[in-house]
This record gives C-alpha cells, sequence and structure tokens, in this order.
C-alpha cells in the first residue's frame, strides 16, 4: 500500500511574542556592541594621538611671546624726583625714593601711601645718585650732593596675623647712619656704585667732572656678638677722565668700570690696591651716546644703552695666558628712539629697556630674545622697575603718572638659537654649544643647547648601526637564502629572544661587564675584530679543499654551525694573546699609550660599549625585518636564476638583494629608530657627559638619557621641564617619521611582491 | 679535489661563508651573554671554600689571609709598577687574585687584590666560618667561643653545634619581632594615618561633629592600646634576642664579639659535604626569591622587587587587554576600510617604534602632574599638600606602560583576526546570526590565542621596560608592598619596587658595586628566565596557532 508521504513544513510560528522579542534584544544587542565597540575603537586611537598633542601642548609655551596687561595707573606718591623705585618679592609694596631723601612706600594696586620714612641725609643736601648692589640684594648706595655717601637696605618681613598675609617694609643701615666721605673735594657724587660682601665693603663714586673716589673697608666680625666692625683700607683710584655715564664695581672688587657719553668703556683692574691700571679701554659706540650702563643679573656682563635704541652685551674674557679683556658679546636693536633706563631681572639673564618714544622691551640676553617689544604709552617713560618675580612692572611716565602692569613673561631664555646656535656664555672663552641646566647659585647662566645631546644621541646610534648593520643584515641573508630550513627553525626563535631581552640587562653588562674587560684587554678587542673574518674566510677555504668524504658528512646550509667553535677559538686566542700585543705594541698599556702618544681621551664606557650593547639590541630588529623581507622574494625569481646557471652567490647579489632592499631598507630605518630612542643601555654603558667629540674612545649623553637623568629634579611648568619636554618630542617626531616611512617602503614592497 | 683561490672566489664563496659567520657571531654572542649571566647569577650561591694563606706584603712582612677566591686575572707588570708595586725586572705578567675577605668592620673593605706570588700555604681548615650578617656584609674566620651575657657556654669544638643551635633560637626570635614590627605595628601606623585623614575630612567638609570625633578616638585608643600591648612584647623579645653572642677571630687577629641577633646565616663552607653544600644552594636560592633586600639592597632577596614587578604587569594586562582587543576589532570588523584606516593602522604599528622613554615623560607629564593633581584636588583634599595620585605611583606606571604595550596587543589582535578566513564569517551571517553575534561566539574564540600572543608579548614587553618607570613609580626600596593586609589593600597610590629597575639601582647607585654585582646576575638571570619563557610561550601559541589555521586557508 502507498501512501504517499506529505513532507510539510513544520508548523513553526517564527513571529511569536517571545522569538519577536528575542529577536529585537539580538538586534539591540548588535546595534550596543557596534556603537560601543566604535566608541571604545575611536577612544583608544584618540588616546593614543593625545600623547602627540599633550607634548606638543607642554611645549608650546616655550615659544610664546611675553604679554604685558595694565592693572593700575595713579599719580606717583611723594614729592621731588624719582631717583630709585622697586617692588617686593610679592610685588604688592613698591618702594621709591625721591631726591630730597623721601622714602615712600607704597601700595602697588592703587599707589596709596604706606608709610613714609626720612633717610638720613646730611643737612642741605640732595641725593645726587643711587645705585643698587647685586641684584635682589636690596642693597642701595647713595650719593650725596655734599660728596658723600651710605649704605641702606630695604627689607620686607612678612607674617600671618589671623593667616593673612602682612608685609611690613623697613629700611636697614647695616654700616650706620653716619654718611662716608668719598668726595674730598666735596662736590656732588653723581655715580655711585657699591659691593657687599662676607668680606669686604666698597663704595666708588664719581663726581660731575669725572673725578673718581673709593672707599674700601674690610669687615670683622666679632666671635660673641656677632656684630661686624668696619676697618678702612687704603685704595687709589684711577685718574678721572671726564665726566661718567655710568660706573660700576665687580663683585670681587677687582674690577671697575666706567663709560661715558662718547662710549669710551674702560675697564680698571684695582687688584693692586695703591696702582690701579687700565686693562681695557674700548670704544662701544660710533656716533651714538651712551645713556646707561648696567650689569645683567650674575654681575659678569655689562649692558649698555644708546640713545638710537641699541643695546649691547660685553663681559671681560680670559684668555689661554689668564689676561682679561672686555668683548662685545652681542647687540640687541628697538626701534631707535632714545633709551631711558635698562634693568634687569632679578632671576633670570633677563633685562628690559624703556625709551622715549613709550616703549618697553623685554629681553634675554643668553637666548639673544626679544620676549616681547611694544608701544605701551604714549609718553616718554623715565623710569621704570620690574618684581623680583619678573611678574609685574611699574613705569614713571614724564607726566608723573606711576603705570603698573601685570607681565607673563614665562620662558624668555628659550629661543632656536639657544637651543641649537652656539651661545657665547659668560666665563666662555668663545661661543660653545653646552648643555648644562642647573647649578647651585642662584644667578646662573642656565645653557641649554640641545647640539651635544642630539650629537651623542647620534653618535651612540652612529656606533650601534655600524656594528649591527653588517651583522644583522649579513646573518639575515644566509639564513633567509642559503640555511638550511631545519637549523632556520632553530636559529629564527633565538634571534628573536635576543630582541626581547630587557635593555635594562644589556646596559647593565656593558656598564659592569663589558666596559672593564674592555678596558683591560683593549687590544684584545680589536685582534677580534680584525682575525674574526679572517679565520672564517681561512676556514671556508680550507673546508671546500677537504676531501669529499668528510666535506659531504655536512649538508649545506650548515656553515654556521661549523663556525661556531671556530669563532670561540678565535676570540679566545685574541684575549689570550691580548697582554702580549699589549706589551709588543703599546709599552705594557694600551690605555696609557692612547691618551700620551696618539692623543685620544679614553673614557671606560665610551661609546665602543655603548655601540656593542645598542648593536646587541638592534640586531634582531635589523635581521628579522630583513630575513621576512628576503625570505619573502618570490621563489621562482631565484630558481629562475639558478636555472641559468647563476651560482648562489650571484643570485642572492643580482636578483634577490635589488627585489628585496626596499625591505632592507626599512629595516635599516627602523633599527635607526630603535637606536635613537635607547635609554638604559646609554644610560648604564656611558659617563653621561654632554660632550660633542666623535672620538670612539668617549662617552656621550643622548637626549633619551638626559630626559631619564634630569626630568624628576626639574621644576614643573619650567623652562628647563619644557625643554625636556621638547626633547621628548623631537625623539617622538623622529622615530615616528622613521619608523612610517620604513613602514610604508614595506608596504610598497608587499605589493610588488604580490604581483610578481 | 683542490679547489684553487680563484675558483672559489670566482663561485662568491667567501661571501657566503662571511654571511655565515655573521649568523654564528650572532648566536656565539646571545648564548654567550646567556651562559654569562646564567654562570654568574647561579654560581654565587654556592658555598665556596674558604682559603687561608700567608701573604707576603709589599713590606716583605708575612700576614694571615683568609677569603674566597673570586677572581684571578693576569696583569702587564708594567702596570703594576707603574702603580708602585715592585716587581723584578724580566717579569712581562703577574697573576693577581680578587680575595673577598668580608669583614668590613675590622679591614675596611671586603674586596681587595693580592699577588698570586706572594700567596703562600694555601690550605682550606675546617673550622673556618662565614657569618652572614644583618650589617657590615660577611664576617669570614674561626669561631673561638660562644657566650650568654658575659659567661662562656662553650668553647673550643664544642662551640660550633652550640652556636648553631643558639642561633636558630636567635632566628627564631627575629622572626618574632620582624612579624611584629612589620605587620601588626604597621597596620597600626597605617589605621592612625587614616583615622588622622578622616579627621581632617570631616574638618574639610565642615563636619566635625563630636560624635564622629568620638568614634574616631575611640578607634585611636584601641589601636594606642593594641600598640602598647605589642611595645611590651618587643622588649621581652628584644631581651631575649640580645641573649647570646659569640667571639670569633678575624683574619688579622682581632678577636671580634658578634652578637647572634646579628646574624642571618652560619656555615663552615670547607667542612661542608657536597649533599650540605646542594642544601645550602637551595636554601640561598630560596632566600634570594623569597627575602627582603638587606644592606641597601646588595644582600638578601628581591621578594619585594618580584612582587612588584608581578602586580604592575597584572594592572597593566587588565588594563591593556580590553583596550587593544577592542581597539582591533574596530579596526579590523566595523571601521571602513579606506585610507584613513590604512594610516591610523600604520601610525599604531609605528607606535610600538616611539622610544619608551617619551611614554614615561608623557604619563608623568600627564597622568601625575595633570591628572593627578586633579584627583587630588577633587578627592582627596585632606592628605593635602602631601600627594596621593598626584605623584608616581603604581597605578600611573600600570597605565604608562598598558599605553606602551598597547601598539603590540593591537597588531597581534589584527593580525589573528585578519588571519580568520572571510568563508567563517559568511558562513555565521547566513545562518542568520548577527554581526555582533558573529563576532563573540565565532570570531573571538577563533581569534583569543592571537590575543594571547599579544597579550603575552605586551607582558614580556612590559616586564623589561625600565626607562619610562623611572619617571612614573619605581623606587629602590619601597617600605610596603603596594598589595597588603591593611584595607583597601591593592594600594594604588603606592610606590614600588621592579627588578629591571632593582639591576640598574644596585648595579650603578650601590655604595658597594663589588659585593653587589653577584645579585645583580642573579637578579638579571631571574628577569631574563622570566621573558624568555614569556617569549617561548607566545611564539608556541602563534606557530601552534598557524598549523590550525592552515586547514582553513583554502
Amino acid at each position: 500500500m502507498n501512501e504517499a508521504v506529505v513532507l510539510k513544513a513544520p508548523d513553526i510560528d517564527f513571529d511569536t511574542p517571545q522569538l519577536k522579542r528575542h529577536r529585537n534584544v539580538r538586534a539591540l544587542k548588535d546595534k550596543v556592541a557596534t556603537v560601543s565597540i566604535g566608541a571604545g575603537g575611536v577612544f583608544v586611537i584618540v588616546a593614543v594621538t593625545l600623547i602627540f598633542f599633550y607634548l606638543l601642548y607642554e611645549v608650546m609655551p616655550l615659544f610664546e611671546s611675553a604679554k604685558v596687561e595694565p592693572v593700575a595707573e595713579y599719580t606717583v606718591p611723594g614729592k621731588g624726583k624719582t631717583k630709585f623705585l622697586a617692588m617686593e618679592e610679592q610685588a604688592e609694596i613698591g618702594i621709591r625714593i625721591d631726591d630730597l631723601g623721601a622714602v615712600t612706600f607704597f601700595y602697588t594696586e592703587n599707589g596709596s601711601v604706606h608709610s613714609q620714612l626720612n633717610l638720613p641725609i646730611p643737612a642741605g643736601t640732595t641725593i645726587t645718585s643711587i645705585n643698587e648692589g647685586s641684584a635682589g640684594s636690596q642693597t642701595l648706595a647713595l650719593g650725596f650732593s655734599n660728596g658723600s655717601g651710605l649704605v641702606v637696605q630695604h627689607q620686607y618681613k612678612i607674617t600671618y596675623p589671623n593667616d593673612v598675609r602682612l608685609i611690613t617694609p623697613q629700611l636697614v643701615y647695616p654700616y650706620g647712619e653716619e654718611p662716608v666721605t668719598l668726595a674730598t673735594t666735596g662736590s656732588a657724587i653723581t655715580n655711585i656704585a657699591v659691593r657687599d660682601n662676607e668680606e669686604l665693603l666698597m663704595l666708588a663714586g664719581a663726581t660731575d667732572s669725572g673725578d673718581i673716589f673709593g672707599s674700601l673697608f674690610s669687615k670683622e666680625e666679632d666671635f660673641l656678638t656677632e656684630e661686624i666692625t668696619l676697618e678702612e683700607q687704603d685704595i687709589t683710584m684711577p685718574q678721572g677722565r671726564g665726566k661718567l655715564v655710568s660706573l660700576l664695581l665687580s663683585p670681587d672688587v677687582r674690577w671697575l668700570f666706567t663709560t661715558n657719553e662718547a662710549g669710551e668703556l674702560r675697564m680698571y683692574d684695582l687688584r693692586d690696591r695703591a696702582n690701579p691700571r687700565l686693562n681695557t679701554e674700548v670704544n662701544v659706540t660710533e656716533e651714538t651716546k651712551v645713556v646707561a650702563m648696567r650689569f645683567l643679573l650674575g654681575d659678569i656682563s655689562l649692558l649698555i644703552a644708546d640713545d638710537q635704541g641699541q643695546v649691547s652685551q660685553w663681559f671681560p674674557v680670559r684668555n689661554e695666558q689668564n689676561e682679561f679683556s672686555l668683548e662685545k658679546v652681542r647687540q640687541f636693536k628697538t626701534d631707535g628712539a632714545k633709551i631711558n633706563q635698562i634693568g634687569i631681572e632679578e632671576r633670570r639673564k633677563g633685562f628690559f629697556i624703556v625709551s622715549e618714544d613709550g616703549q618697553l622691551g623685554l629681553y634675554n640676553s643668553t637666548a639673544e630674545r626679544e620676549a616681547l617689544r611694544e608701544n605701551l604709552l604714549d609718553k616718554s617713560i623715565r623710569y621704570a622697575t620690574l618684581a623680583p618675580r619678573a611678574n609685574y612692572i611699574l613705569m614713571e611716565t614724564e607726566d608723573g603718572q606711576l603705570h603698573f602692569w601685570d607681565v607673563h613673561n614665562e620662558h624668555p631664555d628659550v629661543s632656536w638659537s639657544a637651543l641649537w646656535a652656539e651661545v657665547w656664555y659668560e666665563n666662555y672663552q668663545e661661543p660653545e654649544y653646552v648643555w648644562q641646566s642647573s647649578a647651585a647659585t642662584n644667578d646662573f647662566e642656565p645653557k641649554y643647547s640641545l647640539m651635544p645631546l642630539s650629537f651623542g644621541t647620534l653618535k651612540a646610534a652612529f656606533y650601534a648601526m655600524l656594528i649591527a648593520t653588517p651583522l644583522a643584515i649579513c646573518g639575515a641573508l644566509y639564513t633567509a637564502h642559503f640555511m638550511s630550513p631545519a637549523l632556520r627553525r632553530k636559529v629564527k626563535p633565538v634571534i628573536e629572544l635576543m630582541e626581547a631581552l630587557p635593555t635594562v640587562i644589556l646596559g647593565f653588562l656593558a656598564g659592569l661587564f663589558f666596559a672593564p674587560f674592555m678596558e683591560a684587554n683593549l687590544p684584545g678587542v680589536f685582534t677580534v675584530l680584525m682575525l674574526i673574518p679572517i679565520a672564517i674566510i681561512l676556514f671556508g677555504f680550507a673546508w671546500a679543499n677537504l676531501p669529499a668524504s668528510i666535506r659531504l658528512r655536512i649538508d649545506d646550509g650548515w656553515e654556521p654551525l661549523l663556525l661556531v667553535p671556530v669563532i670561540i677559538l678565535v676570540g679566545w686566542f685574541s684575549f689570550a694573546i691580548s697582554p702580549s700585543v699589549e706589551i709588543a705594541m703599546f709599552d705594557g698599556d694600551m690605555r696609557f699609550w692612547l691618551e700620551n702618544t696618539a692623543g685620544i681621551d679614553f673614557d671606560q664606557r665610551n661609546a665602543l660599549v655603548v655601540g656593542a650593547a645598542m648593536g646587541f639590541a638592534v640586531i634582531p630588529t635589523i635581521f628579522s625585518i630583513t630575513e621576512d623581507a628576503v625570505f619573502g622574494v618570490p621563489k621562482h625569481l631565484t630558481y629562475g636564476s639558478l636555472a641559468l646557471g647563476a651560482t648562489p652567490w650571484q643570485t642572492m647579489v643580482r636578483v634577490v638583494l635589488p627585489t628585496a632592499s626596499p625591505g632592507i631598507f626599512s629595516a635599516v630605518m627602523i633599527g635607526l629608530g630603535r637606536a635613537v630612542g635607547e635609554t638604559m643601555i646609554v644610560l648604564m654603558a656611558t659617563g653621561n657627559t654632554p660632550i660633542m667629540d666623535i672620538n670612539i674612545f668617549e662617552g656621550m649623553r643622548t637626549l633619551a638619557a638626559n630626559i631619564a637623568v634630569e626630568m624628576p629634579e626639574s621644576e614643573v611648568g619650567s623652562s628647563h621641564y619644557r625643554i625636556l619636554f621638547l626633547a621628548a618630542f623631537v625623539l617622538f617626531i623622529f622615530t615616528f617619521m622613521v619608523n612610517t616611512l620604513a613602514e610604508f617602503v614595506r608596504q610598497r614592497l608587499r605589493t610588488k611582491y604580490s604581483v610578481i | 679535489m683542490r679547489i684553487s683561490v680563484r675558483e672559489w672566489t670566482a663561485k662568491g664563496d667567501p661571501y657566503v661563508w662571511m654571511n655565515a659567520g655573521a649568523v654564528a657571531v650572532s648566536l656565539v654572542m646571545v648564548i654567550g651573554l646567556l651562559a654569562l649571566i646564567a654562570g654568574r647569577g647561579l654560581a654565587h650561591f654556592w658555598p665556596h671554600a674558604i682559603l687561608e694563606a700567608d701573604y707576603l706584603n709589599q713590606d716583605g712582612k708575612s700576614m694571615l689571609l683568609i677569603g674566597e677566591q673570586v677572581e684571578v686575572e693576569s696583569v702587564p707588570a708594567d702596570q703594576l709598577r707603574s702603580g708602585g708595586v715592585e716587581v723584578p725586572p724580566g717579569v712581562n705578567f703577574m697573576d693577581r687574585w680578587l680575595i673577598k675577605t668580608g669583614n668590613r668592620d675590622v679591614l675596611g673593605a671586603d674586596f681587595r687584590w693580592f699577588l698570586a706570588d706572594n700567596i703562600r700555604n694555601i690550605r682550606y681548615p675546617e673550622g673556618l666560618m662565614t657569618l652572614e650578617r644583618r650589617e657590615w656584609g660577611d664576617f669570614k674566620g674561626y669561631l673561638l667561643e660562644v657566650k650568654e651575657g658575659d659567661t662562656t657556654v662553650a668553647s673550643g669544638e664544642a662551640a660550633w653545634d652550640e652556636f648553631l643551635v643558639r642561633l636558630d633560637r636567635a632566628l627564631d626570635l627575629y622572626d618574632q619581632i620582624h612579624s611584629i614590627e612589620k605587620t601588626e605595628i604597621g597596620s597600626i601606623n597605617y589605621t592612625i594615618e587614616r583615622m588622622r585623614l578622616r579627621e581632617r575630612k570631616l574638618e574639610l567638609e565642615g563636619e566635625k561633629t563630636p560624635q564622629a570625633m568620638a568614634d574616631i578616638e575611640a578607634i585611636r585608643a584601641e589601636e594606642n592600646a593594641k600598640y602598647e600591648n605589642l611595645q611590651q612584647d618587643l622588649i621581652d623579645l628584644y631581651a631575649q634576642i640580645n641573649r647570646d653572642k659569640i667571639v670569633a677571630r678575624a683574619m688579622n687577629g682581632d678577636e671580634v664579639e658578634i652578637e647572634l641577633s646579628k646574624i642571618v646565616r652560619a656555615f663552615r663552607p670547607n667542612a661542608m659535604g657536597i649533599g650540605d653544600k646542594i642544601g645550602h644552594y637551595f636554601s640561598k636560592i630560596w632566600e634570594f626569591v623569597s627575602d627582603e633586600p638587606r644592606e641597601a639592597n646588595t644582600e638578601g632577596g628581591i621578594f619585594p622587587a618580584i612582587y612588584g614587578t608581578v602586580l604592575m604587569v597584572i594592572v597593566m594586562s587588565v588594563l591593556v587587554t580590553p583596550l587593544g582587543v577592542v581597539a582591533a576589532v574596530y579596526l579590523r570588523e566595523y571601521a571602513t576600510q579606506g585610507t584613513l584606516t590604512r594610516i591610523i593602522r600604520i601610525a599604531v604599528n609605528n607606535l610600538a617604534g616611539v622610544p619608551s622613554i617619551v611614554y614615561g615623560v608623557f604619563g608623568l607629564g600627564f597622568f601625575i602632574y595633570f591628572l593627578g593633581a586633579n584627583i587630588d584636588d577633587a578627592f582627596y583634599q585632606e592628605a593635602l599638600p602631601s600627594p596621593t595620585f598626584g605623584t608616581p605611583g603604581l597605578m600611573w606606571a600600570s597605565i604608562t606602560l598598558a599605553i606602551l604595550t598597547l601598539p603590540v596587543v593591537i597588531v597581534a589582535t589584527e593580525e589573528g583576526l585578519a588571519r580568520i578566513p572571510r568563508s567563517v564569517r559568511e558562513g555565521s551571517l547566513a545562518l542568520g546570526a548577527t554581526k555582533a553575534e558573529t563576532l563573540w561566539r565565532v570570531v573571538i574564540p577563533m581569534a583569543s590565542p592571537a590575543m594571547m600572543t599579544g597579550v603575552i608579548l605586551a607582558i614580556a614587553r612590559a616586564a623589561g621596560e625600565v626607562a619610562p618607570l623611572m619617571l612614573v613609580g619605581v623606587v629602590k626600596l619601597a617600605p610596603s608592598l603596594p598589595l597588603d593586609g591593611n584595607y583597601p589593600y591593592l594600594h594604588l597610590d603606592q610606590k614600588f619596587m621592579h627588578l629591571g629597575f632593582h639591576i640598574y639601582d644596585v648595579g650603578f647607585q650601590s655604595p658597594n658595586v663589588e659585593a653587589a654585582r653577584p645579585l645583580v646576575y642573579a637578579t638579571a638571570l631571574l628577569l631574563v628566565i622570566v621573558i624568555a619563557l614569556l617569549n617561548l610561550f607566545a611564539v608556541g601559541i602563534r606557530n601552534h596557532l598557524r598549523e590550525k589555521y592552515k586547514a582553513l586557508e583554502m
């Protein structure tokens, strides 16, 4: 009986509410996944690019110019002509001294008077000159119209009653209120200078006629009361030569600088107290008139301003014979209006000028940078002063108004020339590239030249590449092309393992094992370098001449294993004969011989050690990429070449190498990127001295190592901090570009292979 | 069959041999380096024989020399002559021995060079002992007597056994003291500090009510009471541990008294059999991996460094795995494959080549000084001005390394995803699965070994990275472990110790480099082993994966 089997679709309802809900949930999940993975992916990529923008964000402020904004304007507090104007640390209270001897302390924000004092000036006289000692010392020398002078200090006491800062200004007379007679002739002192240090106090003054007078006191401290008594010493001052614009004393009271309107700058040597000697006499200007001269912070450099808006910087330079001469170091130009005054910063090698046409200029001497030049006021600015932190400026215009302005001048000490050009630093004989970011003293001139560091980086990378490139490329060529597959499977993981070795271990071995070893066996190192290639060739030739019965026992492609004992033997031999070589050729001590006979300086941790250690780190990088590129060369090309009768080596040189060369290029590039950025090896295997010398036996400091050394100590937001960020940024950009180039080349190559 | 030079050169064989030589040199370098580290690192723990000899000084007088031979070096005689040493004429080389004499407190230095020619009558008496001490390094010399207070309890031959018994007791007591000081008092101090912060917080929030203060005071009183008790226990224990001391004679004849509480370990290597030596060897290795460092990290173990490294790597992997996988999945599965994606891919790839120190600078500037300072302002106001997260620490170090290793994970995962044939995905989609389901049930399981590879490589890289960590969180000596028994247990804000940094610090910043060197080799060996294992593991997974998917690629 035949019954038709009727196949019927199972009676399933796909649209039950349950299934519908299920489908909706699945659709929703899909949507959620899409959105969240999209968001997550984009977030990660954005977060990674953040590095670039953050570095840039930290670096940018370095290149911003200064900004000033008005805060307040008021009439000059007090009477008479302003002789001196200054502010205390917080820029809350200002001090003004007028020619009548009145001292007015006032609030800078509105000009209201805090207190007024009178200086103990002799009756019937006026103040004819005021000069400040070292910047920030708050010590003033006053010159009076009767030929005498007085030392006074303005001090500020800070207390916190009820947690509110209260500043109390006061005047102190460290050496009494009795003026010292300077000009025995009794004529007015129109220029005065003061030096006050641990052992000495010196006052020097000049009169209108140009006569120079000086009083020198030695200080003696009473052991019990710690009271200081002054004892006058004899000192003869040089003959005057006409009216002066300015008179300055160096901190050690050895040099006396004078300048007159005609621009004759003289430097006198006062070391011989009885016989002052004229050391240098130069003309600082040609047709213009000198209007002011001041010391820069540190009291080494002289800044000389003229009536054509030019400022030049001079300082004494010592030559090999230990003789000093004044040299012009650099010059700054403004728009040509007469400069009324130069002022200096108390924390940096910076200065400012104010001029006849209401112009303010902010400069930095080391960086040779004009941070700001702006016509702020349409009136002549007669006198101006910067707050100690250089964040406010007070300017007095000719109409008797005081202008209180806010100054934003964070990084004037950084400029293209400061970072990359030779700079003539104070106490240096000539312009040089120097990196020295900090020192113990306050008036230190930071030296931010990135040249020695970049040079060190490239030097380390160069020696590393010198060692790594031939080894890695040759090794990769052999591994990819000649080596038997069985050995290749063993060798590749070993080289990959080499890549994974932490660089801190390589650096440690380089610094603590290889560097002393090399120092002790210097001839051995060079013998190894010479003997190994020779030994390999000789062994190869000898092998080729062995009877076939022995030769054929080893398959082609296993040669490296044969060579391993040869290399070990040659290495051992080289170091074994190293002492004998040292005696035979280098008088028993190669290091000594290098330094004395060959004149080559030798550091234990030198570029050769770094090159070897970093070469070791770079070899696997170059090796793997080259090997991939060579191995990837389509086999039919090789077979074709071999079939046409080319030897394996000819095939390698004429067919494989040209095809794979872009890959090898990118391998070298990536290796270079790694060598440039490597930190730990360089940190541990060099002395980290930032010198510029190509000598293989000397150390270096690289950008990366410098960051590791100095970053933890650097003050957040300071120029130094930002320059270290700049160094990181430079490294980032450099490696990124190099890698991108390499990657690009590699991608092109891959396309090419797929076409062939 | 003779081959002439010309024929041989014409075939290009010399070049092939040179290339083979490059491979051989590289292999010799790698294996030599590993052997060097292994040899130096492992030899350190072996109990070396102590030699005794008569040494003829420059002035012709003989002195007793006791110590371990560390190194032999052949020096050109000229070098010695220029150093003021009298060398008979006609001699070109002289051997000199570096001998670890120990006894830094008595002799001033514990490593010294001696001319081999002047070392006479070398002998290895069984009575010579080495004492490892908590300070001043090793002591080497003869045990004379054991004292309890001022009375001698044993001397001569019997002294050694008596000494060992008493040393065991002292070590036991020391462990008790250490546990009280470190764990219990540490926890009390921690609680008290938390109370101070809580009080300050209440004050800042203006909620310093008497009720809240009473709670705080109660806890404080309780902790103080506990502290008083412990203090009493400690005094007792100290009295007990200071009971015994020994008298020993050093190489210059000085008889010194050494308190047992100052001794960590005592042994007589010359009297040890091979079994004893092996036992000693493993016990030293155990001490190395499980103990805390002593004497400015130059002695003892490196446990905190291992701990810190592992913890940092774990936190880092927890962060980097999801981020890297999500980014890779996005790039490969969701993003439109256009020029932009290609550029992003190249950029991500290249980030792996950016120097690690740059990441350190970024971490310091962005995470610590910017994010950390803001977190402190918002949540840890009470601890200011001392920063909580505004200073280098475990969390920032982990995050910085996570960013550093992100490209590794992304690249490996992408590679894994790319390896999965289209047909598999399409099959899943054709059966009605949504894209998310395909991804979750089919693609990710198949790609998971690749992700594993990526994460393992990331871990291997992170474990060996030091330069960025120097800026964002490691210290040479951390007072406590970042994961301990005090609430909240995991202290992400704390600084930590790290194996790699330990190598740098002990090798280069240590006052006694000579004494520290073997430990640095041992630390390096440990680090190399860990990293090599991780890498081999990753390579293994990768190879396995390739085999597995070969069948699919048709």
